[in-house]
């Protein structure tokens, strides 16, 4: 666990919140992503009600559930990245390993630093080669590398991304050039590039065809080694192939607020669900 | 069946068309009629020639595809003629503005025009009489450059602030209000901006300040709502995806928006800033008030009345001296020179826009 004053090779950490501290994780509980009690406003409006859910590390743990249940929602919000949007707050707690992200002294800024995230549609930036995307997170943090330090940053990042071998000739043309699932795979680069401790992906192979998704899957089996992920998707025989476990929201009507029904081994959740929604959702009776 | 889809297919590939010919005599008796109408009414400058040839061919070629090809296409022919015309119609002030500024401002568009000023000594003056070339605009050219590069000092800063804080920050009754001011900011007539440089400067400095700075800030108040509209345009063009990106490699507002936002929208914000110079590089009315008239260069804007390159332009023409033509030519060089600055501007500005322009988009 990396919880000393390093977060990433290379990045200088700025803030002296608790973040960056030593904390003491004593509790073997207490590893990995830990929601208590969770409910996510827009404003008045609550989305995502009363979460409680444990996310193991090194562990890839997929969310399902009818589009609008709030799994994006609740994403978002275990980086802070819901914030983005005006009026948009949490009641209740995130650990990641025993750090109330929401805490009071706490930066967002140095939570999604930890806590990376690819998106649906792949979005490398438009201004940068394929070389400024991988590095973009270090860069962009006014990081100053060496130049060798960054090469082997990005080798490295490419190939862990499988990347590597498609791209190693033209790292300095556009990452916009790259096909949907390469760009993908530059933006899960992009994302471990900073060596996040948790990895956040919002349907990332919903935009790609079955290779490249096939391509992104084998991906993830890999990167668990080193990362927690947590996957929204759609796709339920996605979730059958490469989650460890798999929670199911569920929404009871518009309006009403998204629910985490239940969550358990993946195994379990696709065979002998202790909920009848979720039987009825994996096995398509539903919506 | 057979005989119902080779009906079919006839109507499709044997749809008739008028040949290449018919459509050239169209044209051809169009530009008869252009030319023998405007004749026999008496007035046949080639003005008229052209709006009755343009008309004419609209009508034509409506009437004829009506009768050859059938409604359908006649419609077509009709959009597609009026849609045609109007860009001609549009493009002949343009061209014909370009060149008679050229024409009648080549003529004096020399060494002593580029190098000299309107500080004549008597042997000029006795030269300028007998039909000789003299005096320049050398002054009025470093007053432009300096005014409007005051301007866009001012000018462009502020209005990339405004427009970063209205897209990246502003929420609810301030940013509705800035937004609302921007706007009134943009109708104030030029005049108006001028009156208002030169009080605050009679004001500071006391009357009868006219200085190159206060036609400066008087022109930067008319380029600032231009400048905010199009870069709030280009910023709100970048992808949200782009900042989420960015958020989530734990990049800092402040630097996404430095880092991320500004290099992908810059090319739009170069084009629009070049489109504000523009607008306002040609300004006269607020000059007139806020920097006055000089003969001489004058490279201080602190201190001294400076002049710009349309209020060269318009003295040379309301007070041409002796003999007036000599005026007249300068007032037309200038304004050549005017149009060469502001062509110039505009190429530079879509040299620079693509070479910064995002790389490899869609």
């Amino acid at each position: 666990m990396m919880l000393s004053g390093q977060i990433t090779r290379g990045i200088p950490v700025t803030n002296d919140s608790r973040l960056s501290e030593p904390s003491q994780v004593d509790d073997h509980a207490e590893r990995g992503v830990v929601v208590a009690g969770l409910n996510i406003f827009y404003g008045d409006f609550l989305a995502v009600a009363d979460v409680d859910m444990h996310i193991q590390s090194k562990s890839i743990t997929a969310l399902i559930g009818p589009s609008g249940c709030g799994k994006s929602t609740f994403l978002r919000s275990l980086n802070r990245m819901h914030e983005v949007i005006d009026g948009a707050r949490v009641e209740g707690s995130v650990r990641l390993d025993g750090v109330d992200l929401y805490g009071s002294e706490v930066d967002p800024v140095a939570v999604r630093r930890r806590v990376g995230m690819v998106f649906q549609r792949p979005n490398p930036f438009p201004t940068m080669s394929i070389y400024d995307n991988v590095v973009a997170g270090i860069r962009l943090n006014s990081g100053k590398l060496r130049r060798a330090e960054t090469n082997e940053i990005v080798e490295r990042s490419l190939r862990g991304a499988n990347l590597w071998e498609e791209v190693k000739d033209r790292l300095d043309q556009p990452g916009s050039g790259l096909s949907g699932g390469q760009q993908q795979r530059l933006c899960i680069a992009r994302a471990t590039a900073v060596e996040p401790d948790v990895l956040l992906m919002d349907e990332p192979c919903s935009a790609l065809d079955p290779i490249s998704t096939l391509a992104i899957e084998q991906l993830m089996l890999e990167l668990k080694q080193n990362f927690t992920i947590v996957i929204v998707t759609h796709n339920m025989q996605q979730a059958a192939r490469v989650s460890d476990r798999t929670g199911f929201f569920n929404i009871a009507g518009t309006g009403k607020p998204g629910r985490l029904i239940e969550i358990d081994e993946t195994k379990r959740i696709f065979s002998n669900p202790a909920q009848q929604a979720t039987q009825d959702y994996v096995t398509g009776r539903f919506g | 069946m057979t005989t119902v889809l080779d009906d079919r297919s006839a109507s499709v590939v044997g749809a008739r068309r008028m040949s290449r010919n018919v459509q050239g005599s169209i044209a051809g008796a169009a530009l008869l009629l252009g030319i023998s109408i405007p004749n026999l009414l008496g007035d046949g400058k080639w003005g008229w020639v052209l709006v009755v040839t343009a008309l004419s061919y609209v009508a034509l070629i409506y009437v004829g595809s009506r009768a050859l090809e059938g409604r359908r296409q006649a419609t077509d022919r009709l959009m597609r003629a009026t849609v045609t015309v109007a860009f001609a119609l549009v493009m002949l002030p343009l061209l014909s503005v370009t060149w008679t500024v050229i024409r009648e401002g080549v003529g004096r568009f020399d060494g002593k025009f580029l190098r000299g000023t309107m500080r004549l000594s008597p042997e000029e003056l006795l030269a300028q009489r007998d039909g000789l070339a003299a005096g320049g605009a050398f002054h009025a050219m470093v007053g432009t450059l300096i005014i409007t590069g005051l301007a866009a000092a001012i000018a462009v800063p502020l209005g990339l602030l405004t427009a970063v804080y209205l897209v990246e920050y502003g929420r609810g009754r301030l940013a509705r209000a800035i937004t609302t001011m921007v706007d009134v900011m943009t109708g104030i007539p030029s005049i108006v901006a001028g009156l208002c440089a030169y009080a605050l400067f009679v004001i500071v400095f006391g009357p009868g300040s006219r200085t190159g700075l206060a036609g400066g800030l008087a022109l930067s108040v008319l380029m600032t709502p231009v400048v905010v509209r199009s870069a709030e345009e280009m910023f709100r063009l970048v992808p949200n995806e782009l900042r989420e990106a960015s958020y989530a490699l734990g990049v800092p507002k402040w630097r996404t928006i430095l880092r991320v936002v500004i290099p992908t929208a810059i090319a739009g914000v170069l084009t629009g800033t070049t489109l504000a110079v523009a607008r306002v590089i040609g300004e006269t009315a607020p000059l007139l008030i806020a920097a006055g008239l000089a003969q001489e260069t004058n490279v201080n804007p602190f201190d001294g009345r400076m002049t710009s390159l349309p209020v060269f332009t318009y003295y040379q023409y309301v007070q041409p001296g002796i003999p007036t033509e000599a005026g007249v030519a300068r007032a037309w060089a200038a304004a050549l020179m005017l149009v060469l600055i502001v062509a110039t501007l505009f190429v530079l500005a879509r040299v620079l826009a693509n070479v910064l322009k995002p790389k490899g988009l869609r």
